[in-house]
């Protein structure tokens, strides 16, 4: 054994938090609020951090991350902010039907994979839709450190673009909002251009935005370090498949409906993760033994990797077929 | 033959590339002495690539043999000066100026290289970003650890501080921060016991 203590449970330490506040903000999205049942202050986070919440859905245990937008400064309290998405997994649902004023819930300590690069001379922000919250904590922390930002952002309509007003009314020089409804569209590449030397980018919204940013900034030269992304993958059904965990010595079944990180937390195996949406590297799984095909659905890995058929992201990433036996 | 092949080193020691053409509307080149054929290579690699590049060369000891052929290749902009220091205005100035997607190819000297990264790292540009492509002398910049001082070109193992007058050890540690190897007094403990000095590499 290393010397170096060893985590009791996989994923980021918990915290017992109760809802504070319940603010919805349009028609598909709330803002839920969190004080710590202890009373004490939460931890510090550095904006771009996310926390995974603990939703206890009829027997079931739901897992889903959020980025923290309340304002890194204010330890007190701990804030998200959730679009209702009634085609997902039902976790956004859970949230805005179940949960209430006063309810008890546990978070994790937030983790960052989404810092901001302060070496940065400016950051030029670009949110999508539900995408401005990691922002909001971004805009806060940048505020009280005399940071040089600007947003861009794009909603769908005046309607469903939360805090869009509230960031005009306070920094109506730094803020822009465009909005589908009425045909307006970030001009992409005429921004990236005309950026000082030393800025660093930030996307996050739909899967289609981050792309979109990513090649139009390589396109016009900008190195890759100063471009910067999040995006969670929800993991998605599929058929069930059987996997043979070596190490713990069990067979389990993954529904259609639960990721094969989930099928293994169900079964009592205590498997690594943080992120659970494809992006920290934290749930990097070895295949001992398989027949059949992948269905990789992680940014973690590289291509190579994804071909070699030798790793697993359990929380996203799926199989079809025979045999899958992994060590764990 | 301008290319020389570094022996693998400790970590600090820095690595060169080759240069290649990059996407991007503005490019900034800085090279001295036989780094200008590695421009002249890459601007046979991409026709377009000289209409929108700013050369900034230090001829050194090469005086005008490549001067005409860096002209001739068509870039938009090109200056020829005596020394970094006095190329160094000119540099802050073009990337004062400049924005985001600007290229940057460093070729040259150790020494050259060193220095024209400091200037770009120190606007915002991340060092990985940077190309860099060694050419000519093996020649190093060196700083003395006990007094400071920087001395030039340096070619031999070991070599007198220019500054203090130390016998000073070259080594592979690096500073980028100082774009200077460290030199380290080779006879410390018995002065005057200082080996014949090498030419490096040699
Ligand atoms: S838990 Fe983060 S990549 Fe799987």
């Amino acid at each position: 054994m290393s010397a170096a203590p060893q985590k009791a449970k996989a994923g980021a330490e918990k915290i017992d938090v109760l809802v504070s506040a319940v603010v919805p903000l349009n028609d598909l999205v709330t803002r839920f609020e969190f004080k710590r049942t202890d009373g004490k202050d939460f931890p510090p986070f550095s904006a771009g951090a996310h926390t995974v919440v603990e939703m206890q859905d009829e027997g079931r245990t739901r897992l889903n991350p959020y980025s923290l937008m309340s304002d890194p400064a204010d330890t007190s309290t701990y804030a998200i902010s959730v679009r209702r998405d009634d085609q997902g997994r039902g976790g956004s649902l859970f949230m805005h039907q179940n949960v209430s004023q006063g309810d008890p819930m546990v978070i994790t300590y937030p983790v960052n994979l989404f810092a901001l690069d302060l070496r940065a001379r400016k950051h030029i922000f670009f949110a999508g839709g539900i995408g401005i919250t990691p922002f909001m904590a971004m805009i806060a922390q940048l505020e009280r450190s005399n940071g040089h930002w600007e947003l861009h952002y794009a909603a769908r309509s005046p309607e469903l673009a939360s805090y869009a007003t509230e960031l005009k009314a306070k920094h109506p020089s730094n803020v822009h909002v465009y909005y589908d409804s009425e045909n307006q569209a970030i001009d992409l590449g005429h921004l990236l251009e005309g950026q000082p030397l030393g800025t660093h980018a930030y996307v996050c919204g739909p899967a289609g935005m981050i792309q979109w940013v990513h090649t139009t900034a390589a396109e016009l030269g900008w190195p890759e370090d100063n471009v910067h992304s999040e995006e969670f993958l929800a993991p998605q059904p599929g058929k069930p498949f059987q996997v043979r965990l070596c190490r713990s010595d069990i067979t389990i079944d993954v529904g259609e409906n639960e990721s094969l990180l989930e099928a293994m937390e169900r079964c009592g195996v205590d498997a690594p993760f943080l992120c659970r949406g494809g992006a920290c590297g934290q749930c990097e799984t070895d295949v001992v033994e398989h027949s059949g095909t992948f269905d990789h659905r992680d940014h973690w890995l590289d291509e190579a990797e994804h071909a070699s058929g030798e790793k697993i992201m359990p929380c996203v990433s799926r199989f079809l077929g025979e045999t899958l036996v992994l060590d764990r | 033959m301008s290319k020389f092949q570094f022996p693998e080193s400790i970590l600090s020691r820095p690595v060169y590339g080759t240069l290649a053409p990059r996407p991007g509307k503005s490019h900034l080149m800085i090279a001295d002495a036989e780094g200008a054929e590695a421009l002249l290579e890459l601007a046979d690699r991409d026709e377009n690539l000289m209409a929108n590049s700013h050369i900034i060369y230090l001829p050194k000891d090469t005086g005008e043999t490549y001067v005409d052929r860096l002209r001739a290749a068509g870039p938009n902009q090109l200056y020829v000066g005596p020394s970094f220091a006095a190329a160094t205005q000119r540099i802050r100035h073009v990337l004062g100026q400049a924005h985001m997607g600007l290229q940057v190819y460093l070729t040259g000297t150790e020494g050259l290289i060193g220095q024209a990264m400091n200037e770009a790292t120190a606007v915002g540009i991340p060092h990985t970003a940077i190309q860099t492509e060694h050419r000519g002398s093996v020649a190093r910049r060196m700083q003395c650890v006990h007094c400071k001082g920087i001395t030039e070109d340096v070619t031999t193992d070991p070599f007198v501080c220019s500054h203090c007058g130390l016998n000073l050890f070259v080594r592979d540690h690096y500073s980028r921060r100082l774009a200077a190897f460290q030199g380290v007094c080779i006879d410390a403990e018995d002065p005057g016991n200082v080996p014949d000095p090498v030419e490096l590499y040699s």
